[in-house]
């Protein structure tokens, strides 16, 4: 056997066609999807990635960017195309869909079609020459069709797999007259003898993630869009926004390409609405997205003025209050809470008016500019889609589920991921994509690893003895470097160049086959520092420092010469001064190589015992998913009964029954033999670090040392003890958990409860808690609900800012509604009071407040106020966030490490947060997250090692004058003093060191490095510079 | 005939990974266009910029330093190295001024590595501001020589510095207007001047007494430095025995 193929399966028994088996097959390529592959073929699994589009991506991808932070979407997302793409587990079949599905749980057989893309994608390098050539031009879906692209083309430019294929448009296809791409093509990629097929896999369970669609306006019509021309929908306007989108980023509208300084956003087009068409709950994100588009139109457009037409305002979610004040407050930006129509297109300007109530009546106003923030509807296909895999749907047309378990479908080995389940945000979908991972792991627990593959690398040589011998490959990367920088001339000039041995050029450095033959050249010719001038380290360095490990030299021997984003691409008029740069920027790089020094990436043992803080649901959840897949779980609760805030909560708003819920979840902790519960417990101390902890407990005067490898935080959330309208004072006044207490035991007081106000927002979207608490306007709906089901003549009047009975809660509002119970709004300057009144032998509670669309104060004198009472941080978090070097977000919640894409992480690795200790969530929203956590916490535990990067810091002792700069700059912890012989000696933990180098910029003596970044190796990159 | 060649400024960039290398990534995918003037070192983050690199950079004659981090709150590690870099820098351009280097040849910037537009204006802005100023010295009318000899005792004065700063100069509020206020005000400077000015001044001198015995006048002309401010530092400088008076030449004292 070749010595030098170097993936092998190892230590794995064979099955049957392999090649065509796995373990779990995720259906969906966008973020979730993503992410649920990831996660299990981290985990052990081997996973199918099925995509219908001819990239992985999906929605998220065209976004421009994400709320609340105004992350850049795609710099975010791509990351995890390239991970997709190099982890060995995952295969990834783009433009393919499923045919059908047969077989059940553990052992399904999946028939997929795949579309012909008319590209051998082995030989496609992505150089984009047959673009250029090609000479049909065709909207480009990409880009919502606002700008054009060719029949042949690269989806979007960081897709992964980075390959073109056809469209239907394409001459040849049409009726052979063109094959110009055949004929540029120099790699022979192009093959028009592709037809659809057909590839039959098996595998033992699915998860679906095939998202959503938008809603599309046009169906209706009553918005203009597709007949005026400036009426765009909200992801067009994404696409508007974005630098890479049809303008580069500047917003132009349709009918005459220029700047539109006013703009109308008009909420809930297709979502909240009972009209024919139109969806009855609300889409969930809309409220955010669109405040996100105004805060990015006013970037661009500073003198833009902005009108908002809403209904209630629903910024439920983590840090999305503030998000909306922001967007609120910007100069020129007015919300407006009215309904709206389209009036008219004006012909001379195409200006668009729009029609809409103000306290004076109609008005009617111009815009320049009409974004519709349309709603989130099924995917379009979704009932053929479900019937293939035999789920079934809701009555919203998304994926039904189980409010106990939000994964499931009505398929066992069937799981789901993302938006499927309904309207989700970004980070929600990527939660529920790692709980998904979670749960088919649990049930393929016994085959876990059997099928996965690990790449085995030759021994790497010692060279520390040798002169630098570098290599230089420069990259023509097609003509994208070719064109402007002379490639041959920069080969010569590399040449000469110290410690330089060889250089060569190859069309693409990337190729799979360039790649192996720049193996082989760095084994003849002992090369042991290598140069690559080609593109950005940011996505290639791995794949080319996976190319030195294969040649048997270490990978940290490598630097990256990036002539192509910093030269050819930027510089392309100036051919000269950028062949002159790209051979400063080789010489650089040629100067640091000879420098760089061989780095271990040393693996660090795992603990493989779990522990778990809080024993609520959302503790309990995860600690059974666990225990279930083998792993020893200790579940701490400070309390001394497990169930947490579910104690108190006894039906969910569909009416299922929690407190049995919670009673079976309990049994089957505290019988599980490898769930070890600890009541009553307090930690005092936590030592360690990721894969290695020690957590110090206290529990009934006894004290035990827990080892284990991850920890995850559920510590959970407590409800508000309201200060103001009489509560504590008139046993009338109660909290929204309290009448829930006296509902479900059917109070006798209850009985004499004729009429009741609910007060929204107690103690929270306010200046000291500026966050809504997200599940209080659903709890008062599952309230009112149940007393008018109980007692259908009593009163209820609800006093709120903006109702946020998001996604398919609505339906809830709705009902109340139509059970006749009477919605107030209230303005936070102007709030409700309460009062007792003793009024003809009778008393009662007088709540005043003033109705703004009457006009008018009212009075409502009733017999009972329920307030809605923020949910709040749980007392001692603080103390669990620095035992665990966690941090807190402003409102005393826990700071994930992403807020998109890290939802259920924490920077600090081997912790993981899930349920109310993160923020405010539902029950079902609680176990998903929970599934989730355990599901990323199995990432880890299923290895037996952690790697750690080898670009840490390290102290010569020698140097060390231990002044603590080090220590004081570094708020990971990584560094401590230790006593030596020698005195006290700062010391690096290169666990918990992430390599930014503060600490090396702030030693005074230079006793401690930041390796692969040395202060030598930076000089030596500043003086080759300069000595150009 | 005369050949007037068009003045080509090296900038030197010190790039984080995570932004606003990811910005100048994203400017070259977008195609913008802007001069070819920038050398660029990524660094993993903006605060691994030492003093040091940007004297370095300049004492090797670079025209221009460009620091790019992520933007304030956004720095991809949890202590947040941009805030480092932004009192590195405001640190070197004071030091920059004092030794005759023009500070407007430094610039920092923040840049996420969803900018490329903002990425391609900055460097088109900063490019032809350097490219005004023109090469090392010329804006500054002093030979390089000069400022090169300046660098060189702002390059050993870092460690002290970075001390310093550690005792004295730590900035109280984490923001970007508390580091600005800081750093504008006027307890900095004097504190600064007499910390860290003072003895640059003090080096500087040293540096020149040492090559050869000098006239007061000739250092406070080689070093422009005010008159007044030339004998206070020869004083203190006696009275630590760093240098003895020879009639009206001044000499180091030998160890």
């Amino acid at each position: 056997m070749d010595p030098h193929v170097h993936e092998t399966i190892a230590q794995r028994p064979r099955r049957p066609a392999d090649d065509n088996y796995g373990d779990v097959m995720v259906v969906g390529g966008g973020i979730s999807g993503i992410q649920a592959a990831l996660d299990l073929a981290t985990a052990g699994f081997k996973v199918y990635l099925v995509e219908k589009t001819p990239t992985i991506g999906g929605k998220m991808s065209q976004l421009d960017k994400t709320f609340p932070t105004n992350d850049c979407s795609m710099c975010i997302e791509s990351p995890k195309f390239i991970e997709c793409d190099r982890q060995p587990n995952i295969e990834i079949l783009t433009y393919t869909e499923v045919d059908s599905v047969e077989g059940k749980a553990g052992d399904f057989s999946v028939t997929l079609v795949r579309k012909p893309r008319y590209i051998d994608e082995d030989k496609c390098t992505g150089c984009t020459v047959c673009v250029e050539y090609c000479p049909v031009k065709i909207p480009d879906p990409f880009n919502q069709n606002l700008s054009l692209n060719k029949a042949v083309h690269i989806y979007f430019s960081q897709a992964v797999p980075l390959v073109t294929y056809i469209d239907d448009s394409c001459l040849y296809l049409k009726d052979r007259t063109c094959s110009i791409c055949m004929g540029v093509c120099e790699n022979k990629a192009i093959d028009f003898s592709q037809v659809p097929e057909k590839v039959e896999i098996k595998v033992g369970a699915i998860v679906l993630s095939p998202g959503y669609e938008t809603f599309d306006p046009r169906i209706r019509g009553d918005y203009g869009y597709g007949t005026i021309e400036n009426v765009v929908t909200s992801l067009d306007f994404e696409r508007l926004l974005c630098a890479t989108g049809p303008h580069e980023g500047q917003i132009l509208r349709p009918s005459d390409r220029k700047h539109p300084h006013k703009i109308a956003w008009i909420h809930c087009v297709g979502s909240r609405q009972l009209t024919p068409g139109g969806n009855s709950y609300c889409s969930a994100v809309c409220c955010s997205y669109t405040q996100k588009q105004v805060i990015l139109a006013k970037d661009h457009v500073p003198d833009l003025e902005a009108r908002i037409f809403h209904n209630d305002i629903r910024s439920y979610g983590k840090d999305f209050e503030r998000f909306y004040q922001r967007a609120e407050r910007l100069p020129g930006v007015e919300f407006i809470r009215s309904y709206v129509s389209i009036g008219r297109e004006i012909p001379e300007s195409k200006n668009v008016t729009i029609r809409y109530a103000t306290p004076d009546g109609v008005r009617e106003e111009e815009f320049e500019l009409v974004v519709l923030s349309v709603g989130l509807n099924p995917p379009r296909d979704a009932q053929a889609f479900a019937q293939k895999f035999g789920v079934e749907l809701g009555p919203q047309g998304f994926c039904k589920t189980n409010p106990f378990n939000p994964i499931e479908t009505s398929r066992a080995g069937i799981f789901i991921s993302g938006a499927f389940q309904g309207p989700l945000d970004i980070p929600e979908s990527v939660v529920t994509a790692s709980a998904a991972a979670a749960l088919s792991a649990q049930l393929l627990q016994s085959r876990r690893g059997m099928l996965t593959r690990e790449r085995v690398y030759p021994v790497e040589k010692d060279v520390s003895e040798e002169e630098a011998r570098v290599g230089v490959f420069v990259c023509r990367c097609g003509a994208n470097i070719g064109r402007v920088v002379d490639v041959p001339g920069l080969v010569d000039y590399s040449r000469t160049l110290g410690n330089v041995v060889h250089a060569e050029e190859s069309l693409f450095a990337c190729a799979t086959n360039t790649a192996q033959a720049i193996s082989n050249t760095i084994r003849d010719k002992g090369l042991n520092r290598v140069v690559v001038a080609a593109c950005t380290p940011r996505t290639h360095e791995p794949l080319f420092r996976d190319t030195l490990r294969e040649a048997g030299i270490n990978q940290y021997f490598f630097d990256m010469a990036n002539i192509r984003e910093h030269c050819s691409w930027v510089h392309s008029k100036e051919q000269e001064d950028a062949t002159r740069k790209a051979k400063d920027i080789v010489r650089m790089s040629v100067a640091r190589a000879s420098r760089l020094e061989p780095l271990d990436e040393f693996a660090l043992p795992v603990n493989k015992t779990a522990l778990v803080v809080g024993g609520g649901v959302a503790g309990m959840t995860s600690a059974c998913t666990l225990a279930e897949q083998g792993y020893e779980t200790y579940l701490l609760e400070k309390a001394s009964d497990l169930g947490g805030m579910a104690r108190r909560i006894h039906y969910t708003l569909e009416g299922l029954d929690v407190q049995a819920f919670l009673d079976d979840l309990r049994k089957k902790v505290y019988r599980h033999s490898s769930i070890h519960v600890i009541t009553d417990a307090t930690i005092t101390q936590v030592a360690g670090y990721v894969g290695n902890f020690t957590t110090t407990v206290k529990s009934k005067g006894r004290v035990r040392e827990i080892r284990h490898g991850a920890a995850i935080i559920a510590t959970g959330a407590e409800e508000h003890r309201p200060t103001e309208y009489l509560y504590g004072q008139d046993a009338r006044v109660m909290t929204q958990l309290e009448l829930e207490a006296k509902i479900s035991r059917r109070d006798a007081g209850l009985a004499g409860v004729h009429s009741l106000v609910m007060i929204q927002c107690v103690g929270c979207r306010q200046e000291d808690r500026n966050y809504c608490s997200r599940v209080c306007c659903s709890g008062a709906m599952k309230n009112a609900l149940k007393l008018k089901g109980m007692q259908p003549e009593i009163d209820i009047y609800v006093l709120f800012r903006d109702m946020r009975t998001y996604g398919f809660r609505e339906d809830s509002y709705l009902a109340a509604s139509n059970q006749d119970v009477k919605f107030i709004r209230y303005e936070p300057d102007d709030k409700p009071r309460v009062e007792t009144v003793e009024e003809g032998g009778r008393s009662f509670l007088r709540v005043t407040a003033a109705d703004p669309v009457l006009r008018r104060r009212l009075a409502l004198d009733v017999d009972a106020v329920v307030l809605s009472a923020a949910v709040i941080p749980a007392a001692g978090s603080q103390d669990i966030a620095r035992m665990f070097k966690l941090s807190l977000g402003p409102d005393g919640f826990f700071q994930e490490a992403h807020v998109k894409l890290r939802p259920v992480d924490f920077a600090a690795e081997g912790v993981y947060l899930c349920g109310t200790a993160q923020y405010p969530k539902h029950l079902s929203e609680t176990i998903s997250q929970a599934y989730g956590a355990a599901g990323r916490a199995l990432t880890m535990l299923t290895h037996d090692t952690v790697v750690a990067s080898g670009s840490v810091c390290a102290v010569d002792s020698v140097d060390c004058v231990s002044c603590g700069a080090c220590i004081s700059v570094c708020t990971y912890g990584a560094i401590e003093f230790e006593d030596t012989p020698r005195g006290r000696k700062a010391k690096v933990n290169p666990v918990l060191c992430k390599g930014d180098g503060l600490c090396n910029a702030k030693c005074p003596t230079g006793a401690i490095a930041l390796k692969h970044y040395t202060d030598d190796e930076v000089f030596r990159q500043i003086d080759a510079a300069l000595a150009g | 005939m005369a050949i007037t060649t068009e003045f080509k400024p090296v900038i030197i960039g010190f790039l984080c990974n995570w932004c606003c290398y990811g910005g100048a990534d994203l400017a070259g995918v977008s195609r913008f266009q802007y001069p070819p003037y920038l050398r660029v070192i990524r660094l993993m983050c903006s605060g691994r910029v030492d003093l040091e690199f940007i004297f370095r950079a300049f004492a090797k004659k670079a025209d221009g330093v460009f620091i790019g981090g992520c933007h304030l709150n956004d720095c991809h590690y949890n202590p947040e190295g941009n805030y480092d870099a932004l009192g590195n820098s405001l640190i070197a351009r004071r030091i920059l001024g004092q030794i005759g280097v023009n500070p407007e040849r430094l610039r920092l910037e923040w840049v996420s590595a969803g900018e490329g537009t903002r990425f391609a204006e900055v460097m088109i802005e900063f490019s032809s501001k350097v490219k005004s100023l023109g090469p090392l010295g010329a804006s500054e009318g002093v030979d390089v020589a000069d400022l090169q000899a300046g660098l060189e005792a702002a390059t050993q004065l870092v460690p002290y510095i970075k001390l310093v700063e550690r005792e004295r100069l730590r900035v109280p509020v984490r923001t970007d207007e508390g580091y600005r206020e800081f750093f504008g005000s006027a307890d900095f400077d004097a504190l600064f001047q007499e910390l860290v000015l003072d003895k640059l001044t003090m080096s500087r001198i040293m540096g020149l007494v040492r090559t050869k015995p000098v006239s007061a006048r000739e250092i406070s002309s080689g070093l422009r430095l005010d008159p007044a401010d030339v004998a206070r530092h020869l004083n203190d400088l006696a009275r630590q025995g760093m240098l003895r008076f020879d009639g009206d030449e001044l000499q180091a004292a030998t160890v």
